[in-house]
Order: C-alpha cells, then structure tokens, then sequence
C-alpha cells in the first residue's frame, strides 16, 4: 500500500550575495540545487534509507518530506493520516526549557484523544516519573528516546529520521536502533531513514537509496544494494566502509572529493570520480532506469 | 540572599514611602524655610526630626530620597519595561521571520542608534510638550519621560534577542515544534522566547541603572520631572550647587541612596536570571 | 619503545570531591607501530591523550604515573621545557580540521611557522620542507595551494594539511585524537591510509584515539579498550576485535553493526557506562555484566594474560 509518493522533485536555495553586493558588483544570483529530480515511493510498514555522505541531500530531501521545505519543482503525495521526525541531534532537538512531559504532549495538541504520557515514556524504556524533569538531565540515548516519545505521541503513520543514531556512542545506538525495531513492529509504523553510515542502514532497510550531489543515483532492496551494488557510486561507498571482518581484502580508496554543489560537473556528477565513466557520461546526465542511474550500467559495461 | 534582603528594604522603603517617611516633601505648605540646611542629626547644629538634614528649601533630606527614590525607581522600571517589550517583539519578529521584514526593522533600528539617547528623548519630549496644552504639562510629564527613555532604549534588546532568536530558529527543537504544525507565533512566544530571555534580563537590570540617569539627567535638563517632585537625580544635581559652600549633606546621601538601589537592581537580575535557569535548578 | 606509560592516574578536583578519569593504566607504543585506544565517550580516551602530551585542562593533573618518551620522563617536565618537546618530538592530530588550523594564516606561513620553529633550518629551505610535505600528504599542485586560506579547502584536504602540520617537526610520537570522525566515509579511507603509510615510513609511534572500531580495524596494530578510566582489554587487533576476552569488548563488539550480516537486533549491553563520580567497587563493569560473579563486586582485577591479548577480567584469573 502506497504511503509517500515523490514525483521528480527538486529543491534550490538561493545563496546569491545580498542584493547590493550583487548589483554593485554585477553578480548572477546563485542557486544551490540540493535535491535534483528525485522519485521515488514508500510502502506501508516498511523501513526505506537514503544514504549518502555529506552534502549529497538527504537531509533536505527529509525535510521536504515532512514539509519544513517548499519543493521548488516536482510533487509530493502523502496517503497517510500524520508524519513525525525524529533529528540526529539529542541535545538540540529537545526544548531546554520545558519539561519533559509538556514536549511530549505537545503533538497532542492537535488530537482528540490524548495518550498518556506515561506510557509512551514507558514505551520507549524511561519511567513515568521522567516526564517531571528537564532534558538537561538525561543522558545523550535517554534524550533521543524522549524524542521518539514525542514523535510517537503524535501517532503518526511515517516517521523520518534523519541521523537518529549518528551522534551516540555504539551501545547506545545499539539500544535506540534495537528499539526502533520493536516499535515499527508493534505499532506497524513505516520509516524513512537517513543515515551516512552503510552498516547501520544494512542492518534497518528494507529498501536503500542512494544520493549523490543532490540526485538518486540507485534504489534497490537492502539484500539487492549489499550484494550486488550497480552504480560506481555505491560500489566505492561499500568499498571505503572500514572492513571489521578483516578479510585483508584489498580495496582501492575512492579517488577524489565530492565536487562543490554550487557548480557540479556537467552530464553525469560522478564522472570525474569514476573509473567507468566514457565521453557519454561527461555530457549527458544519465536517466534513472530499473533503479539506478548510470550509462554504463544502461550500456551492460559493468 | 543578602542581596535580595537589601533589595527588598530598598525597594519596599522607595515604595512605601508615602507612608514611612517622616514628612511630605511635595507639600509645599509642610515646609518652613527656617528649618532649611539643617546638618544630619548626629552633627552639631542638627535635629533628631531631620535625620539627614535639610535641603535649601527646609525639605527632611531623609524624605525627599525616598520620595525621591520611588520616582527614580518607578520612570526606570517604567521606561526599562517599555523598551524591553518593544525590543523584545522587533527582535523576535525580525529575527524569525528574516527577510524583509528583518531588513527594514535593523535599518530602522540602525538610523535610531545613530541618535544619541538623549537627543531621541528630548525631540519625543519637545513634541509633547508642544502637542499638549500647557497646564497638563506637570500631569504628563512623567509618562512623557517613561515613553522617551524606553523608545530611545529599545534598540538593544532587538539586536540581542534577534541574534539568540537567529541561533534557536536552525535548533532542532524549532524545526520538530514546526514539524508538529505549531504556528509561528505560537513558536515564537513558547519555544524561542524563554530560550533568548536570559541575557535580555541581565540587559534590562543594568539598564534600569542608565534609565535613572537619563532621568536625571533630563531632569537637569529641564525636561525631566517636574522640580516639585524631585527624583534622585534631581536632588543630587541641586545637591550639587551647594557642596562647595559646605552643605554636603543635600548631595551626598541621595548619591548614596542611588548607589545602593542601582546595586539592589543589579543584584537582583542576577539572581532572577539564575532562578529562571532550569538547568541551575 | 618510545612511548611508554607506566600507572597514569589524572584526576580533576572539584568541590564535590576528586573525580578520576583515568585510573592506572599502562601501555606502551613500538616504533612504527599503531596503537588504537578506542572507547565510549567519557572512558577517558582523549584525557589519556591530553595527559601525555600534557595538555591536560586544569584542575585536571597527572596524580600518579610516569609518561616516558624514548626513555625519559616527560610528565614531570616544567611547561617550557613540555611545549618545545610537543612540537618537536611529538605532534598532534585533532579531529575538527576547521578549528586546528588558524582562518587567519595561509597553510604555507603555518607550516614555515611549525618548521622553522623547531627544525634549524632557513626560509628557502623551510618553504621546500614544506611543499615537500604537503605533496606527501596528497595536496595537488603544493605549489599553487601554498598561499591559500584553511577555508579554502574541503574537510579531507584540510585534515590532510592538519597531518602535514604534526609532521613537520619529524615527530617520534604522532596522537591522533579522532581524526576521521568529521569527515565522509570516503575520505575517512584515504586519510586512514595515509596516516599508517606516513607512520611506517618514518618509524614514528602513533596513538590513536577513537570510538570508531572500523578505524582500528583498517589501521592499527594494537588496541586498547578503554572502559571508565581504566583499561578493559590490550592485545594485538585481530585479536581483540574476533577473540575478545573481556565481557565490555564482547558486548561492544555485538552492538556494531556490520555490514552485510543478516542480523534482525543488535547485541545490547543493558545500562550505560558509569559517571565519573558513581564507579562501582571492584570491576567498573561489574553491575552490567553478563557474567559476573562475587570476585568481580569487591576486588577490582589487573590486566591477566588471556591467550594472546590480557583483559582486566577475572574470568581470566590463574585458578
């Protein structure tokens, strides 16, 4: 059952200079195109991931989601009743200066029927007595735990995450991500998750997306992408993940840097990057075919 | 705690002076010159009635400041109350929202600051008195100098909770209070507000401070309170003329007295600030 | 050996009482080899950091141990005498490579600064030292880059320039504090790599200092597993990271999730690593134990052989 529907949508920021700068020194405006046509769907109950390193878009594409951004082009369709978000970072995410039980009650707000603090406390494994104190007083999982709370109180159909884990120490990422699993289990809730980190999304999606410079370069299911990467992209993200199994498997470090947004290279974005890449890819940006974007994978070179 | 005990002796004293001062210094039929500078009580020449002294006009030094003081006091915490509010929202707005509304706000608040306070204050001062008829004029006066202080200061507020309200409005807490579907108005009182009230606090208690001084200054001015009902600063600058002809007495205390209430204020912000923070709690 | 750190106790005193961050630990670094430190936030890891080269914040100080560097002391030194061996003989990688480098100096004045200040050397041969090192390190064209800002160049080019900086001096001694955990994975692996083969072709020591297992994995030799101030496991990494020997590296191990594996729930060590001013008696780990016994509440256990690697666990004690 279709839950989220992206239809080729794209997101600018303008960061031209202020305006007299600009006339006074005969300047363009500048457009920043963070996201670049991208479509994809989400079904009921699954978990989907967008992963990506830095700069390549995911976090604007979650914002767009959730509505914290306007789409400059393209569309978005939401089938489901209500959507919550859930941010990397413990310690900005929460109001210092309320207590915990009026952050969670805020998204009731809008609610008929208002559920018990308590127990959505209860739920994500803190006690009913915490609603009493400040954020100030928990630890850095303790906080993104009373974050889900939150998001949780709103009842929503789809929960996007962006980073939940990234800021927190590996045995509590182990405890928040153990936990986020039972939830989805037990209330059936669907999740869009935005991670830079390959291990933690292989552990979580059931589908993958991958993002670079603001476009979607392959979709495939979590088995499919880990197994079998198509694009050059996802072949040397999987390749730079540090290898903890210590197979002594040798691996080439990915050449080069992510280019700047402001001015990405023409045709395909990877290509100055890519081993594969032939006349074709500098000049026309490959469409996105069967999941992935890519000429040579279209041509059957790779 | 110490401060606070002061404080409140300070203020309750300027407060209730009405009922606790010995003698009436507005009361023009009350006085008699022959009384006048009279010497503090435990000084040759002195009487246990006028603890302080006297002034020139026959005026319990003692009296007049905490007649004094309640006027100072009462035009600071007036005048402070005013800019903190008008600065506070044009911070908030500007600061929140962006744009043009933030551009034209700080260029606004760009071309007042280019006035100097006093100057801001005497112009709302002269328009008043021209506006109104003439015998109004001692009514008015007060609530005349409370709105110029507070539109010559509200400037600074809006440049500090503009700033905080810039850094808050990228937290995530903001984008998840959005994200719920909070208005921006109701964001802007609920979340950012009591994120950026703390330094505006500690702001507006050392201004009270510069108020009373603008005020007083006013007053030497001629624009300030009426010269019937001397505040602090008043009585200090008349105190001022005869300190060389050794009637130290009529400058020297109401110097004093501002000290100590500008101090109590101070102290008291600071105690409010930290009171307010959860985080000392 | 040219680190060598023998009992290292630093403690912070504050009004409350004395909290300890470290407390006794000992390791010692080979030439040429990578000794990885790793641990969860507040094990200590970047104060052990700090304490050797003695940059330690106060009130922190060293209360007890001794820090060696080939062979002389140097935690006892006077200030003057412990900065110049801390440019010289020893050099620093942090992890933000925006805030190590100063906005206001091109590369090229920092890197002449670091050289001449420390090598006897002139101008011009400072200025080749120099470029020579940043085409090291893998700036393209030195020579164009050298008079350009730290903000004009990208997070793994500007760490790259933070590594050519602790090299200038041709330090024995190189401490790495987190130094990929800003950047992509993609650029981690480069910079990763290039910390091991600079290390290696200089017969420098190197520690580093990091919560990322991965890291370890791919570069160092040996690793520490620091757990409340205290070492829980030492041994050489293929060990420590397939054989772990102490509950605290089993558990840590479990939680990290590896790519590829079809595992449905992550490992979970119940509660959470113990403040400084509330450490159990006995076994810092004791109350989170899975296999925990009465020994383990009482008496706190030194590092005992176990195989290849020692632990601080009484599971290992010669019965």
């Amino acid at each position: 059952m279709l839950l989220l529907k992206l239809d080729s949508v794209s997101r600018d920021f303008d960061v031209s200079r202020p305006w007299l700068n600009r006339v006074l020194e005969h300047e363009p405006r500048r457009l920043l195109r963070a996201v670049d046509r991208v479509s994809f769907d989400v079904t009921r109950g699954e978990t989907l991931a967008l992963v990506g390193e830095s700069g390549c878009g995911k976090s604007t594409v979650a914002r767009l989601i959730v509505g914290l951004h306007a789409p400059t082009e393209g569309s978005l369709a939401f089938h489901g009743r209500r959507m919550q978000m859930i941010f990397q970072d413990p310690y900005a995410s929460l109001n210092p200066r309320w207590r915990v039980r009026k952050i969670i009650e805020e998204p009731m707000m809008f609610l008929e029927n208002k559920r018990d603090v308590g127990e959505l406390l209860r739920q994500v494994g803190l006690s009913p007595d915490d609603a009493e104190r400040y954020p100030h007083e928990f630890s850095g999982g303790q906080r993104q735990r009373i974050s889900i709370a939150r998001a949780l109180a709103g009842e929503p159909d789809l929960l996007i995450c962006d980073e939940p884990t990234s800021a927190l120490d590996v045995s509590v990422q182990a405890q928040i991500l153990n936990l986020m699993a039972e939830l989805q289990e037990r209330l059936g809730l669907t999740y869009v998750f935005i991670s830079h980190n390959l291990a933690v999304v292989s552990l979580v999606a059931d589908r993958v997306g991958v993002m670079y410079l603001g476009r979607l370069v392959e979709i495939a299911s979590s088995k499919d992408l880990f197994s079998r990467p198509r694009h050059p992209y996802t072949r040397m993200l999987l390749d730079a993940v540090p290898d903890l199994a210590m197979s002594g498997k040798s691996r080439t470090p990915v050449a080069g840097e992510v280019p700047n947004p402001l001015a990405p290279p023409r045709g395909c974005a990877f290509h100055p990057r890519c081993p594969h890449a032939n006349e074709r890819c500098r000049v026309e940006t490959p469409r996105f075919l069967n999941g992935v974007a890519c000429h040579a994978v279209e041509e059957g070179r790779i | 705690m110490m401060a606070a005990a002061l404080t409140l002796i300070c203020v309750g004293a300027a407060l209730f002076s009405p009922w606790l001062a010995p003698q009436n210094p507005f009361d023009a039929a009350a006085l008699d010159l022959n009384a006048a500078f009279k010497p503090p009580a435990w000084v040759e020449g002195g009487e246990r009635g006028f603890l302080l002294g006297t002034d020139n006009q026959g005026r319990d030094i003692l009296s007049t400041i905490m007649h004094g003081a309640r006027i100072s006091l009462g035009v600071g915490l007036a005048s402070v109350a005013l800019a903190l509010v008008l600065g506070v929202s044009v911070g908030l707005l500007s600061g929140y929202l962006g744009g043009r509304l933030d551009a034209f706000l700080m260029r606004v608040a760009d071309v007042q600051l280019s006035f100097p306070a006093i100057l801001i204050a005497l112009l709302i001062d002269g328009v008043a008195r021209v506006a109104l008829p003439s015998n109004r004029h001692d009514e008015i006066a007060i609530p005349v100098l409370i709105l110029s202080i507070g539109l010559a200061g509200w400037v600074h507020y809006a440049r500090t909770v503009r700033g905080s309200t810039m850094v808050e409005r990228e937290k995530e807490y903001v984008q998840a209070a959005r994200v719920i579907g909070r208005r921006p108005l109701a964001i802007m009182l609920s979340h950012v507000l009591p994120n950026v009230m703390g330094p505006v606090l500690v702001l507006a208690t050392i201004n009270i401070a510069t108020a009373i001084i603008t005020e007083a200054t006013l007053s030497f001015l001629g624009v300030g309170v009426p010269a019937t009902r001397p505040s602090l600063g008043t009585l200090i600058r008349v105190g001022n003329e005869f300190l060389y002809s050794g009637e130290w007495w009529i400058t020297v205390f109401p110097g004093a007295a501002l000290v100590v209430l500008v101090l109590s204020v101070n102290l008291l912000g600071d105690w409010l600030r930290d009171a307010l923070n959860p985080r000392l709690r | 050996m040219i680190l060598e750190v023998q009992g290292l106790k630093v403690q912070f005193p504050t009004r409350r009482g004395t909290l300890t961050a470290v407390d006794d630990i000992s390791f010692s670094i080979a030439p040429g080899e990578v000794l990885g430190v790793v641990g969860e936030s507040g094990a200590g890891k970047s104060i052990t950091g700090m304490a050797v080269i003695g940059l330690l914040d106060p009130p922190g100080r060293i209360a007890a141990g001794e820090v060696r560097l080939e062979g002389e002391r140097i935690d006892n030194l006077p200030h003057e005498a412990l900065r110049r061996i801390r440019g010289r003989r020893i050099g620093v990688i942090f992890q933000d490579p925006l805030t190590s480098l100063n906005p206001l100096y091109t590369i090229g004045q920092q890197l002449e600064e670091t050289i001449l200040t420390h090598l006897p050397l002139n101008r011009t041969q400072a200025r080749e030292s120099a470029l020579s090192l940043l085409r090291e390190v893998g700036i393209p064209a030195p020579e164009a880059r050298y008079g350009n800002y730290p903000h004009h160049f990208s997070g793994g080019m500007r760490q790259r320039v933070v590594i050519a900086l602790a090299l200038a001096a041709e330090p024995r001694l190189l401490i790495a504090d987190e130094p990929t955990t800003a950047l992509d994975v993609s650029i981690q692996a480069q910079i990763i790599a290039l910390i091991k083969r600079l290390a290696a072709e200089r017969g420098a020591a190197v520690m580093l200092i990091t919560h990322d297992m991965g890291v370890i994995a791919e570069t160092a030799h040996r690793v520490a597993v620091m757990y409340a101030g205290r070492i829980a496991e030492i041994g050489p990494v293929r060990d420590v990271i397939h054989a772990p020997r102490h509950p605290y590296t089993v558990g840590l191990m479990g939680s990290i999730p590896k790519v590829g594996t079809h595992q449905s729930r992550l490992m979970q060590i119940e509660g959470a690593m113990p403040r400084l001013n509330a450490i159990p008696p006995g076994c810092a780990f004791n109350p989170r134990c899975p296999k925990r016994f009465a020994r383990c509440g009482v008496e706190r256990p030194a590092l005992l052989d176990a195989g290849t690697s020692r632990a601080a666990c009484w599971l290992h004690a010669a019965t």
